[in-house]
């Protein structure tokens, strides 16, 4: 069951959404890009379908607006301490089947790994609902059919953009609008892209040995990766952050505590107070976030946490590739239960 | 919905001082603790950082902290009466009942004595009974040692054996590294007997070694790690290695599993 719209009927189906919801897509950043005027896809609130950018990938994940890049956890004045009020509208984001898939993986992080629920990601996760856009192309660095991540189908609404029109099925009532002019009831089931470009084999978790973790393979990103945690920051599922103290008073009375991203690439990540630190080489934490994405996330949780959504192939400034690095992995411990 | 992020202020009763930068805090606390679990303790403004157990009985418990960076700069400026920040124990810590009636050895480097402690203590007081019960610890050197109040009373109770790297001009006990003092330990029952490695990662590594090669099975031997983290609670991924959370699946584990861990 879904509904058919006209582009400017559902423009009149967002405003209407909007009384009660933020809504957020992919859309063009102006002279945002890392080049001189040169834009960059992002998310970003919007009004109308028009500001949603349907052909491109964004260049960050859908992840920033449900799990802010810094928030603060509490407020202190002396010995007193206070959470920030909280009184946001519910959310609309739009996002591709990967994304939706990833969201479950920051989900079993944040709500499952460990007996506690992280109080703040809960709260404002509780106030989103998903649209999922329907893709059947994907992009030149996508490889979510190999991870199992082209379709989802917990979506609370899919959409199809069409030449001047979109389909929709609306799942969760929340999302539905009374009185939609020029609304045609059809049969809508969002399609999926069943080929990408890009493949990867990843290797069976069984397989992995010690020696796949002490491989020469990683001490080429040693050389390669410059630790600077665009891969974390773009990825969908990267969920780590770092406690950060700030002192508002020079004599300490007031002041907060915020969380904010951090990553396994970026330095200073295992650093303990007294000099100890684990993974000094970059090759070394190459090795930990594959390793976290196709193996360990898998022994933990059943399921891989890469979402193969290529976004670390996209931005890495030394055109590392994840895919190639999966593949090369798959190679040597294809060797290595050869050799046994 | 309980948020597991706020901590809450605790007073400060006693500051122990054991060595220039060791002090151990004593802090007014009720609720279940295990020996070798661990707590997120605060200065709200300057940071936050897990910091072991030392000690603690039913209103109280001890922390032994080491001057290595902003944090614990602030805290040493504490006094008795002050408060401190802490949200937990978290942690698995150690079953005692391992222990119970058999041959064990605990070794420490360092400041990896303190997450120990009070289990040793649990034995040498008579809580539970081992059979045979060696404390094997060291320090850099003499001015290094902590809990030395403890030890001398333990020694009463069980086989004590405290090494320095490197002794002074008063120094008249053993010298030399852990795993030179490994052989000197009652192997006798060594294929039943249990072993607890707690200190420094090289240590560690190390004295495990050591220990296999002296016979100790794999199985009987115990560890416990030191990570970064940022939660304690399995969230920040700071303390992960491979599929382990140290912080929830740890800090305690038994050598086939901590062997397997790689960072």
């Amino acid at each position: 069951m879904g509904i058919h719209l006209s582009n400017i009927a559902f423009n009149d189906y967002l405003e209407k959404l909007s009384e009660k919801y933020r809504i957020f897509a992919p859309i063009v950043k102006e002279g945002k890009g890392k080049f001189a005027e040169t834009n960059v896809v992002g998310y970003g609130e919007i009004k109308t379908l028009e500001e949603i950018e349907i052909d491109k990938k964004s260049y960050f994940s859908p992840k920033e607006i449900f799990y802010p890049i810094r928030e603060t956890l509490f407020y202190f004045t002396d010995n007193k301490i206070e959470v920030p009020k909280f009184e946001e509208k519910p959310l609309v984001i739009f996002v591709r089947p990967c994304d939706l898939n990833g969201v479950r993986k920051l989900d079993t992080i944040f709500l499952r790994n460990g007996e506690a629920v992280d109080f703040y990601y809960k709260r404002r996760r509780d106030l989103v609902k998903f649209v999922m856009m329907e893709c059947t192309e994907g992009f030149d660095t996508c490889f979510c059919v190999s991870m199992g991540s082209n379709e989802a189908h917990d979506y609370d609404a899919a959409i199809r953009f069409e030449d001047g029109s979109v389909s929709l099925k609306i799942v969760d009532d929340a999302l539905m609008v009374e009185n939609l002019d020029g609304q045609e009831n059809i049969d809508f089931e969002p399609e999926f892209i069943k080929e990408n470009k890009v493949k990867v084999n990843i290797p069976d978790v069984d397989k992995v040995t010690k020696e796949t973790f002490n491989n020469e393979i990683w001490k080429e990103y040693t050389s390669r990766c410059i630790a600077c945690g665009r891969c974390n920051t773009s990825c969908i599922t990267c969920s780590c952050f770092t406690m950060q103290d700030v002192s508002l008073s020079d004599d300490n009375r007031i002041g907060e505590r915020r969380r904010v991203w951090t990553g396994c690439h970026v330095n200073g990540f295992s650093d303990m107070a007294g000099g100890h630190s684990f993974r000094d080489k970059n090759g070394e934490r190459m090795r930990f976030k594959t390793m976290h994405k196709i193996n360990d996330f898998y022994k933990r949780f059943d399921e891989h946490m890469c979402v193969g959504c290529g976004r670390c192939d996209d931005v890495c400034p030394e055109y590392i590739s994840f895919s190639k690095c999966i593949n090369k992995l798959n190679e040597i411990v294809k060797e290595d239960s050869a050799n046994e | 919905m309980n948020n597991p992020y706020l901590p809450q202020a605790y007073k400060i009763l006693e500051i122990r001082k054991e060595t220039a930068i060791d002090y151990t805090f004593k802090v007014a606390f009720q609720g279940n603790v295990i020996g070798g679990q661990f707590m997120e303790i605060s200065i709200p403004g300057v940071g936050e950082a897990p910091i072991s157990i030392c000690n603690f009985d039913k209103t109280s418990l001890e922390m032994t902290i080491r001057r290595v960076g902003r944090l614990t700069d602030k805290i040493f400026n504490l006094q008795a009466g002050d408060s401190l920040f802490m949200r937990g124990p978290y942690g698995n810590g150690f079953d005692t009942n391992i222990f119970k009636n058999k041959d064990v050895a605990f070794i420490a480097g360092g400041t990896g004595l303190a997450p120990i402690r009070k289990t040793i203590d649990h034995f040498m007081t008579g809580i539970d009974e081992t059979k045979i019960l060696e404390v094997l610890v060291g320090f850099k050197s003499p001015s290094d040692r902590l809990f030395i109040d403890d030890l001398d009373r333990w020694s009463k109770f069980g086989n004590v054996t405290v090494t320095v790297d490197k002794g002074d001009d008063t120094w008249q006990g053993e010298t030399g590294l852990i795993t030179t003092h490994i052989g000197k330990l009652d192997l006798s029952n060594v294929k039943e007997k249990i072993a607890v490695v707690v200190g420094p990662p090289i240590m560690m590594k190390f004295t495990t070694l050591e220990l296999i090669k002296n016979g100790f099975k794999e199985e009987n031997i115990w560890v416990s790690f030191e990570r970064k983290m940022s939660c304690g609670i399995g969230k920040c991924g700071h303390c992960k290695i491979d599929e382990t959370y140290i912080c929830l699946d740890g800090p305690v584990f038994n050598y086939i599993k901590a062997k397997t861990l790689i960072d």
